[in-house]
């Protein structure tokens, strides 16, 4: 009732009734001014009351330009013409602050008039008929029937929930599936944010609740969404976020299902052993796993990736035009899997310099043997144990029978190390760069000689290369983890063992420089370091904890760069083993292109490995 | 011109004759403010006898007046043809002019055909202001009869300060009374704020009618929500004058239904509050329907009321309809040869079927509630008709019989790029053909079978048509215009209903430019712009048996037309506000409209009376349906509630809650077993008409006084509520099998 007596009419004051006289170039007393400007009010009131019947009568729930000037001519005034677009006005103020006035551009008619691109005629209007219904039942939740769970909530709740659907999507509350909107990128991003306040309201107690969420977030990872066909639509990120969410479901409300990480592990590593499943699948696994800890992907990951690589080879070496996209999208999955592997040996590293455990690795010497579990070797986990098809419905209804991983041992970061590298060549000892020198001073006069002739070298792909690097760091930014400078974390206890591949890991820091030259430009002061390899020669003097790492990868958004004096100091090296992840890893800076510049860099005299 | 009589004698009967009030209204002219209330409840009890006689004068009183404006207004052919059919004498308007100086004769004599109208009007203007002083008459009788006459009873002038006070203490003079008085003696609230809302505004008391509206809007029922705001937005006695909302409320009386006891009990308290302001109002500007018996509760008012000017009077429905309907023609039913090949082994039993059911409608023929066949004259059936009706004999059978069990399916007709500009959607019977109306001012027709569109060839092609072969029809189309739709260009704004004429062979739409446009479906031409109504045209339709049709627009009245005449056959006036939809009862006798005054009315097509005035709804009605036997209407309005009417009593059957927006279409199933309604709110929901029908007792006391006790079953006749994907449901038609169909325009 208060609104009611409150009267919210629309007023012209008799100041704007005296101005527009004015202009008018009438001379208007007080008085006459008052009368007028309330007339004008009413008069308002009116149309504004008439010519609601219009849209009553159009069947519209929204009062148009023309519904009003259609009141004004029945009432015999003269239309407004010029504000029928469909598109709001924006209604501004002077820079005085007093005027107030409606932005009116002015249009060059002449070019509008010859102009050529002339806009198609909107489409036909047309009509489509579909059986919405049959028997009444069409669809039983499709009725309009709350879900169960939702009809035992209070009257409160109930509005809550129907206000929160609406909110959400629209006016349809059928769409609560997931899977009809999978078509909608903004849909999903909304509903995964709505998931997302969900899970980090901390009054709400998810229960059961958590499987559900967990299958719409998991469906969004993994399926190939109808989004995903258009490669315009930027569904990568959408998978990142979901990743994210499920590896914060996970930690927050992990406890309230038990078995759920196996689920959601066996879910994802029966999606990545599936070879018949799109890239974009595959990505949604790998960025899952990524996001579930490193723990996750050494075990399923890891073992998976000899049988992977395989296949992705396979589609990143086609050149053909036809397999342009699914390339693209093959390097996305690759730059997916560096930065898990990256995190992972990482985390490895660092989990292993732990003082405890540290101890016992020392002493064992073999971190495989250290670790003491039977060790499987490289293999993944058996295929037995892996759950039926992982659909969006299935993926958790598996209890949590067997844990394959439970028994799985680690292999040792060395082997690790030895066994990625096979596989990434440099491109991944780039994501283990130099921080700004720790104890080599010495190369950086050399580096800085080498510089120049680098930069000449490193420009011509540079733009490419830097464009396309954000998709990679992009990825890096699914998991929290400490950002900025550079971190050193103690090295492998035993790299004796790892003697014989001691090679690979500097081949990989000279392929790592060619790498990273493309960015080379933006460094702009190099003293920097590559440590692994140092390392690998320091190691077996100085024992274990002498040497640390420096990650590289981190520092690519702040223009870290110049890993060139690495290369001139491990120029005489000997050459890498292992010639295919080379031959690979070379292209890794123009991910997603293949141009001229890939070429330029292979035959480059430049290259520290050419002349090995 | 029988059909402008049509019109004017409904209009007769809109003045209220009754007497009493204006009888106190007129002793109360000289009755100060300290004298004691003159009538006595003898003088009320005497108005029964008096208002047979004074009714035959008020009414030529009125058409003296209607006389004159013509006469002024210089449409002399008109004055002359009305002054003949109203069987009044020639000299009746002729002594105009020596007149105004003997005002006091008007209040004697009533009846006289010899009073010339100067005089008649200030009678008018006295019996309708009473308390007005004798000058102002006179002045008013020149200028301008109706609106100023009409405004000119505010000019009462009490002391405005007063005038909270004297609301107030009758507020709280009801609210002190038994329950049971309360809620009927509350329902005066509203009217009452309203006059002396408007008496002080008409008297230049700005501020206090401010301070008074302020005060007690928030007392009035939330269903008066609309009128308060434009009520608010009035404060200028100039603003008065074009305002259509305020001439309603003083033109027509607002209707109250109160027990004898309740009235009694107010009555009495006025008296010996000596509160004269209040009582006045009541007299001149309500009409008090007095029954005897039991007040009435709170929910059973708030069922009734919400119209623009209360509730329907008991005797405005009273008067007997014949909702029956028409004996089917018989025509032998020649389908049994096909229908045997169709169905071989099924053959003889559906062969015998459809003969059964010829037989059923002979007996049918004994309906005492239909009316007569020849009441209205019908077209004759063509051959092409017969073809129809055996069509839809042999569809019938295939008929699916629903129920509560047995719910239909629904297809949706989806309107895409409409741009939100979807205005009004028709099926034919056969469900053969959907067109739509736009408020590009375009009609779209499409074909929803494979069979395409064509026009007929031009008349030099047809003049090489062999015309004695068999296929002749076929010939004529021209095969080169087949396409799926067409388009037809003629209105100048919006079309806002549409509507198939029950052969195909025509299409209705009416638009926003006041016309009505008759198309042919075989040449995609218009053929006819009726012009009648010179305001925009809500709604139209063709009667169930073609050649009639009506259309209901801003102007306030439906018209009936024939598809020959350019010209209306009757118009239907009495609604306060606009005809927003309108309806053909199955047997064609009768038109239903639904107005934005919140009421329904049933016009009988032969005579042009409302038979039916039905209130309730709390907002404009903007769809209603008929159900197939003839017996119950159905309507929906934008309060989002179905409500159901049985005609023969008059009387409201059911309310159907759900909707949670303007309900936009309403269907009954072919076998009238299920009510389908389509809103706004993107649904369809389906009711169970058949349990609402059935679990109707009418017993004879409900009848004789109406008041009707509802439960509030909603929920249980509510089968099934169907979601669509951000579509109003604009449009609902059930096929001859009883397929539902809906339409609308998807909003995205």
């Amino acid at each position: 009732m208060a609104e009611r007596e409150e009267r919210r009419f629309a007023q012209v004051s008799r100041e704007s009734v005296a101005l527009m006289a004015e202009s008018a170039g009438v001379e208007l007393g007080e008085e006459m001014a008052a009368v007028l400007a309330e007339d004008v009010c009413y008069r308002l009131r009116e149309a504004a009351q008439s010519c609601s019947q219009f849209m009553k009568h159009a069947k519209r729930k929204k009062l148009t330009v023309e519904d009003f000037n259609r009141a004004l001519r029945w009432s015999n005034v003269e239309a407004v013409c010029g504000y029928g677009a469909q598109d709001a006005l924006p209604f501004r103020s002077g820079k005085e602050g007093e005027l107030f006035f409606v932005d009116d551009r002015e249009i060059n008619l002449i070019e509008l008039a010859l102009a050529t691109n002339i806009p198609k005629g909107c489409a036909e209007t047309m009509v489509r008929v579909n059986v919405a219904y049959l028997d009444g039942k069409g669809g039983v939740e499709l009725q309009g029937a709350v879900p169960t769970a939702v009809q035992s909530l209070s009257d409160d709740l109930l509005k809550y929930y129907q206000q929160i659907t609406r909110a959400i999507l629209g006016d349809d509350p059928h769409l609560m599936k997931v899977k009809s909107v999978s078509h909608d990128l903004e849909q999903l991003n909304r509903l995964l944010h709505m998931v997302r306040s969900l899970v980090q309201n901390p009054y709400l107690y998810l229960g059961s609740y958590v499987r559900s969420l967990v299958s719409s977030v998991m469906y969004c990872i993994l399926e190939p969404l109808a989004a995903s066909i258009n490669p315009l639509n930027d569904h990568w990120t959408l998978r990142d976020y979901a990743a994210l969410l499920l590896s914060n479901i996970f930690w927050t409300h992990g406890d309230l299902v038990s078995g759920l990480y196996h689920q959601i592990l066996l879910s994802l590593q029966k999606v990545l052993s599936d070879p018949v499943r799109p890239l974009c699948s595959h990505y949604g696994a790998v960025v899952g796993l990524h996001a579930l800890g490193w723990k996750a992907v050494e075990k399923v990951l890891f073992p998976h990736l000899p049988a992977y690589w395989a296949n992705l080879q396979a589609v990143l070496d086609d050149y053909s035009v036809s397999n342009a996209q699914v390339k693209a999208d093959g390097h996305k999955v690759y730059g997916a899997i560096l930065v898990a592997v990256e995190r992972l040996l990482k985390m490895k590293a660092l989990s292993l310099s732990h003082p405890g455990e540290w101890c016992f690795n020392a002493q064992t010497g073999s971190l495989a043997a250290a670790v003491g579990y039977s060790s499987p070797g490289l293999s993944p986990p058996p295929e037995s144990l892996s759950e039926a098809a992982f659909g969006i419905a299935s993926h958790l209804q598996a209890g949590s029978g067997g844990c394959p991983w439970e028994e799985w041992a680690p292999v040792s970061l060395p082997a690790m190390y030895l066994e990625l590298y096979s596989f990434f060549g440099d491109s991944l000892a780039v994501r283990f760069s130099t921080g700004p020198g720790l104890d080599s001073p010495p190369y950086c006069p050399s580096a800085l000689l080498r510089e120049p002739k680098k930069e000449a070298l490193g420009q011509g792909s540079n733009s490419d290369t830097a464009r396309k690097m954000p998709q990679l760091t992009a990825n890096l930014s699914i998991s929290p983890r400490r950002d900025g400078s550079p971190r050193t974390d103690p090295p492998p206890p035993s790299l004796a063992a790892a003697g014989p591949g001691r090679s690979l890991p500097r081949s990989s820091s000279a392929q790592r420089s060619r790498y990273s030259s493309s960015r080379s430009a933006q460094r702009l002061t190099g003293l920097p370091r590559d440590v692994f390899p140092k390392a690998r020669f320091a190691s077996p003097q100085n024992g274990p904890p002498t040497f640390s790492f420096v990650i590289g990868g981190r520092q690519m958004g702040q223009r870290c760069q110049g890993r060139r004096p690495f290369q001139t100091v491990f120029a005489p090296t000997p050459p890498p083993a292992a010639v295919p992840p080379r031959a690979y890893a070379h292209k890794l800076p123009v991910i997603g292109r293949v141009g001229k510049p890939v070429r330029r860099w292979t035959c480059s005299h430049y290259s520290l490995l050419l002349p090995l | 011109m029988a059909a402008v009589q049509g019109g004017m004698v409904d209009e007769k009967e809109e003045v209220d004759i009754k007497t009493e009030p204006q009888s106190d209204g007129l002793m109360n002219t000289n009755a100060t403010d300290g004298r004691q209330l003159s009538p006595s409840p003898s003088s009320s009890s005497s108005a029964g006898s008096t208002k047979s006689a004074a009714g035959a004068p008020e009414d030529q009183q009125t058409l003296l007046a209607v006389l004159q404006f013509l006469r002024k207004n210089k449409l002399t052919e008109s004055v002359e043809i009305l002054r003949r059919e109203a069987g009044l004498p020639e000299d009746a308007l002729d002594t105009k002019g020596a007149d105004c100086s003997a005002p006091s004769s008007g209040g004697t004599a009533g009846g006289v055909d010899g009073l010339d109208a100067g005089s008649l009007l200030s009678r008018v203007a006295v019996s309708s202001s009473a308390g007005t002083p004798a000058p102002t008459k006179a002045a008013v009788a020149d200028d301008q009869p109706d609106v100023s006459v009409v405004l000119s009873a505010y000019s009462q002038q009490g002391d405005p300060a007063l005038y909270k006070v004297y609301y107030s203490d009758l507020k709280k003079f009801i609210e002190s009374v038994l329950d049971c008085h309360r809620a009927e003696l509350s329902q005066v609230f509203y009217p009452l704020f309203v006059h002396m809302y408007l008496e002080l505004v008409y008297n230049n008391h700005e501020s206090e009618a401010k301070a008074f509206f302020e005060k007690f809007s928030g007392d009035q029922e939330c269903y008066y929500e609309d009128d308060l705001r434009v009520l608010s937005s009035l404060t200028k006695k100039e603003h008065m004058r074009g305002n259509e909302t305020l001439l309603d409320f003083r033109t027509s009386k607002f209707v109250l239904r109160i027990s004898r006891d309740s009235y009694q009990l107010l009555k009495r308290h006025l008296q010996e509050r000596q509160n004269n302001q209040i009582w006045n109002i009541i007299q001149e500007h309500l009409y008090i329907d007095i029954f005897d018996g039991m007040p009435r509760s709170k929910s059973q008012i708030d069922a009734m009321s919400g119209s623009l000017a209360g509730e329907a009077k008991r005797e405005a429905n009273k008067a007997k309809v014949y909702y029956g309907l028409l004996k089917e023609p018989e025509i032998e039913v020649p389908l049994d040869d096909e229908d045997e090949e169709a169905e071989n082994e099924e053959g003889k039993p559906k062969k015998k079927k459809p003969k059964k059911d010829s037989m059923g409608s002979k007996s049918k023929k004994q309906d005492p509630n239909a009316p007569l066949q020849n009441r209205i004259p019908l077209p004759e059936l063509k051959d092409s008709d017969k073809l129809d009706k055996i069509m839809y004999m042999k569809e019938s059978t295939k008929r699916i019989r629903l129920g509560r069990e047995n719910l239909p399916s629904i297809c949706f007709y989806t309107f895409l790029n409409a741009y939100q500009g979807l205005t009004a959607v028709d099926f034919t019977d056969d469900s053969s053909l959907i067109a739509g109306g736009f408020a590009d001012s375009t009609v779209r027709v499409w074909s929803v079978t494979p069979k395409k569109l064509r026009k007929v060839k031009s008349a030099a092609d047809l003049n090489l048509i062999d015309k004695e072969s068999d296929d002749v029809l076929e010939r004529i189309m021209d095969e080169k215009t087949a396409s799926e739709s067409k388009i037809l260009y003629g209105h100048s704004g919006p079309v806002y209903g549409i509507s198939f004429s029950p052969d195909r062979n025509y299409l209705l739409s009416c638009s926003e430019d006041g016309t009505v446009r008759l198309w042919s479906l075989l040449t995609f031409t218009c053929l006819v712009g009726y012009k009648g109504h010179n305001y925009p045209v809500w709604d139209t339709q063709f009667s169930p048996y073609g050649y009639y049709f009506v259309s209901g627009g801003h102007d306030r009245v439906a018209r009936l037309w024939a598809t020959d005449h350019y010209q209306p056959l009757r118009i239907f006036a009495g609604h306060l506000a606009d005809v927003t939809c309108t309806r053909f009862h199955p047997n064609s006798n009768y038109v239903v409209t639904g107005s934005s005054d919140r009421t329904i009315r049933l016009w009988d097509v032969l005579t042009g009376n409302c038979v039916r005035i039905f209130t309730g709804h709390k907002g404009p009605i903007h769809t209603l349906a008929f159900s197939p036997n003839g017996k119950f209407l159905a309507s929906g309005a934008t309060d989002g509630r179905v409500l159901l009417w049985d005609i023969g009593h008059g009387l409201m059957v059911s309310e159907l809650k759900g909707h949670t927006d303007t309900v936009y279409a309403l269907r009954f199933s072919r076998d009238g077993e299920i009510l389908a309604s389509g809103s706004m709110d993107n649904t369809v929901r389906l009711w169970d008409a058949a349990k609402a029908f059935d679990d109707l007792e009418t017993d004879d006391f409900t009848a004789a006084t109406g008041h009707i006790h509802l439960q509030d079953n909603s929920q249980e006749l509510l089968l099934g509520t169907y979601m669509s994907k951000s579509t109003p449901v604009v449009h609902l038609h059930f096929t001859r099998r009883n397929l539902l169909l809906a339409a609308g325009s998807y909003a995205a």
